[in-house]
């Protein structure tokens, strides 16, 4: 393996120790990643924008500030990539859509800014279904993004493009958006760690809205560590979020770093019970079963729990989502940024058929769909039957899980219920939503929720295994979480991605 | 009874200001009426005198301090409009005939 090689296969953490020592500078490292992405791009395609200027640019800065002495955050000169549902000042953001091809943000959004501060160099934007919808990536306006596990399968989404950057090595870390599953999901089929935090925990400023009372920003990376590092930047209150949750939050790298320990004695674990049968592969059960094994092996109480409602979130879900979908989406009219199409010759020039025809041919097929469904739900004669009760049903599903929390600690169960499958394998919407299915239950109660990687499955795929808190309680999932990352890691002989064939790292430019 | 009827589809289109084509109003109103029958399986789940959640984690409505901030000045607003004149965007006309 090549020195290069051997950089940007490290950890964040390690990352950051080598760059504190000044065995490594952040322009070496930022340029070692650029050159992997480079390498990388042409059977990955992980990202719709790459900014290496900026971002190298930003790593010259921390180095200039480390030469001085300065005394820099943890994660200056780290490196991160940023899901292009994120926007950022002066580099395009699309959300994957032709509504707002070559649309240059005005703004960074907070999460953005945090890290710019800390002096992350920020790698690029990544692909994703467009405006997040969809679980598998293939939704994207502009091109697929295909897993590094096996480029002829999926990478999960919407996040497909944060997590295969990820895994792939493009980056150590990447931000994305979970609306009901779309960091966890993709980090499931990638092996790699996803984090949804609580709801109000991360600030949704410039984080582009899909459905707002579901959407949170969180970390992608390949150790539960790094994702708590990550976490502990771009976490907190922002005055420029009405439901960002006031108050300090505790370091979710020192969870991370107690949970490694691999102490759990008087630490209580539920079982979703309706998430572990019939509809979950055999194989995708077996390795979570594996975890639960480790889990009372380091001391902790588990036992199953059952959740009538769980598997009905969905249902809740595709109402609540389209919903605000229809809502948010409604800004999309051609007057004050993105696409404008005006109606062809022969129809009236105005506003209003200039916005159906813009809206027309910015969307594809997958927000139309969600939109129509969605304006239906909020119609006057369905407001009652299906937005209000949807809207009562999730206040159930809240308080079942409030309830559960009483007596346990952390709630588990597999991410997705299977492992990544093939590019064009679901082709029926319904299908395809079913992989959201476990995932969704934690947005519509705004619980963190975090997939760490199990193993993997009898075709080589990666498979997740979800640990779910209470609200508030986003330390304790990352200290089970670290815990369990740790045994698995111990009980393979290495890391889940020294499994994973990586072509593209022995044909980087060596100097 | 199904839910949707291809006008019905149609119609919502237009509310929603989506010119779509026939060809995605017949395939919208097939794979809408699957999903409206799983989520009618919703009335079978008990709800009397439950209260609608609009925001899952419980937060007092309270007011910021009220300090002034600059906003994003017209330059940069305007920078992305797809038509501009003297420092407004500019829409085609809302009333009227040809």
């Amino acid at each position: 393996m090549s020195q290069k090689s051997e950089l940007v296969t490290l950890t964040a953490e390690q990352m950051s120790a080598k760059l504190r020592s000044g065995e490594i500078s952040a322009r070496e490292l930022t340029q070692a990643e650029l050159d992997v992405i480079g390498a990388a791009e042409p059977s990955i395609q992980a990202f719709l924008a790459r900014s290496s200027e900026e971002a190298l640019a930003q790593a010259d800065a921390v180095d200039k500030r480390r030469a001085k002495g300065e005394e820099l955050p943890d994660l200056a000169g780290v490196p991160v990539a940023v899901k292009d549902m994120i926007v950022t000042k002066g580099i395009e953001t699309t959300a994957a859509s032709k509504i707002l091809k070559g649309w240059i943000p005005p703004y960074d959004a907070t999460v953005v800014a945090r890290m710019k501060r800390v002096g992350m160099p920020i790698l690029g934007k990544t692909n994703l279904d467009e405006f997040a919808q969809g679980s598998s990536t293939e939704n994207s306006a502009f091109h697929p993004t295909f897993n590094p596990w096996d480029t002829t399968r999926v990478p999960g989404g919407s996040g497909g493009g944060s997590a295969s950057a990820v895994a792939s090595f493009e980056s150590p870390l990447a931000l994305g958006t979970d609306t009901g599953g779309s960091i966890r999901q993709p980090a499931a089929f990638t092996g790699t760690v996803g984090v949804k935090p609580t709801y109000g925990h991360v600030s949704r400023y410039g984080a582009i809205a899909m459905a707002s009372s579901l959407d949170q920003v969180g970390p992608c990376a390949r150790t539960v560590t790094d994702a708590a590092m990550l976490y502990d930047v771009i976490a907190g209150y922002d005055d420029h979020d009405s439901t960002s949750l006031p108050g300090k939050l505790p370091s979710m790298a020192a969870a991370a770093v107690k949970g490694a320990r691999r102490d759990l004695k008087g630490l209580r674990i539920g079982i979703v019970k309706e998430a572990t049968g019939d509809g979950f592969e055999p194989e995708v059960n077996a390795s979570f079963n594996e975890g639960v094994e480790l889990l009372e092996g380091m001391g902790a109480e588990v036992k199953e729990m059952s959740f009538p409602n769980f598997l009905h979130g969905i249902r809740v879900y595709y109402v609540i989502m389209p919903a605000e979908v229809s809502s948010n989406l409604a800004r999309y009219d051609g007057m004050r940024y993105g696409l404008r199409v005006m109606p062809p010759a022969g129809v009236p020039q105005t506003a209003a058929n200039m916005m159906a025809c813009t809206r027309e041919a910015g969307f594809g097929p997958e927000v139309k769909r969600r939109i129509i469904l969605g304006t239906y739900a909020l119609s006057a004669g369905k407001y009652d039957e299906w937005y209000g009760k949807a809207q009562r049903v999730r206040t159930v599903m809240i308080q079942d899980f409030a309830k559960a929390f009483r007596d346990i600690d952390v709630l588990v169960c597999p991410t997705a219920p299977t492992s990544a499958f093939k590019l064009g394998e679901i082709q029926d919407p319904a299908t395809m939503y079913r992989n959201d299915i476990a995932t969704i239950p934690a947005n519509l109660a705004g619980l963190p929720a975090l997939s760490i990687p199990s193993g993997l499955d009898g075709s080589g795929m990666p498979t997740g295994f979800q640990i779910m808190a209470a609200q508030r309680h986003d330390d304790t999932a990352f200290t089970v979480a670290s815990a369990l990352e740790s045994a698995f890691t111990e009980k393979w002989g290495a890391p889940i991605w020294t499994k994973m064939k990586t072509p593209w790292l022995d044909s980087m430019p060596e100097e | 009874m199904a839910t949707f009827t291809k006008e019905q589809v149609k119609r919502i289109g237009d509310l929603a200001a989506i010119a779509l084509t026939d060809d995605e109003a017949t395939s919208l109103e097939s794979e809408l009426n699957g999903l409206a029958e799983s989520i009618d399986e919703l009335n079978t789940i008990p709800t009397d005198g439950v209260e609608p959640t609009t925001n899952p984690v419980f937060l007092e409505a309270y007011l910021r301090p009220d300090i002034a901030a600059p906003p994003l000045d017209r330059d940069a607003a305007l920078a992305s409009a797809p038509a501009t004149e003297n420092g407004m965007f500019v829409a085609p006309r809302i009333l009227g005939e040809e």
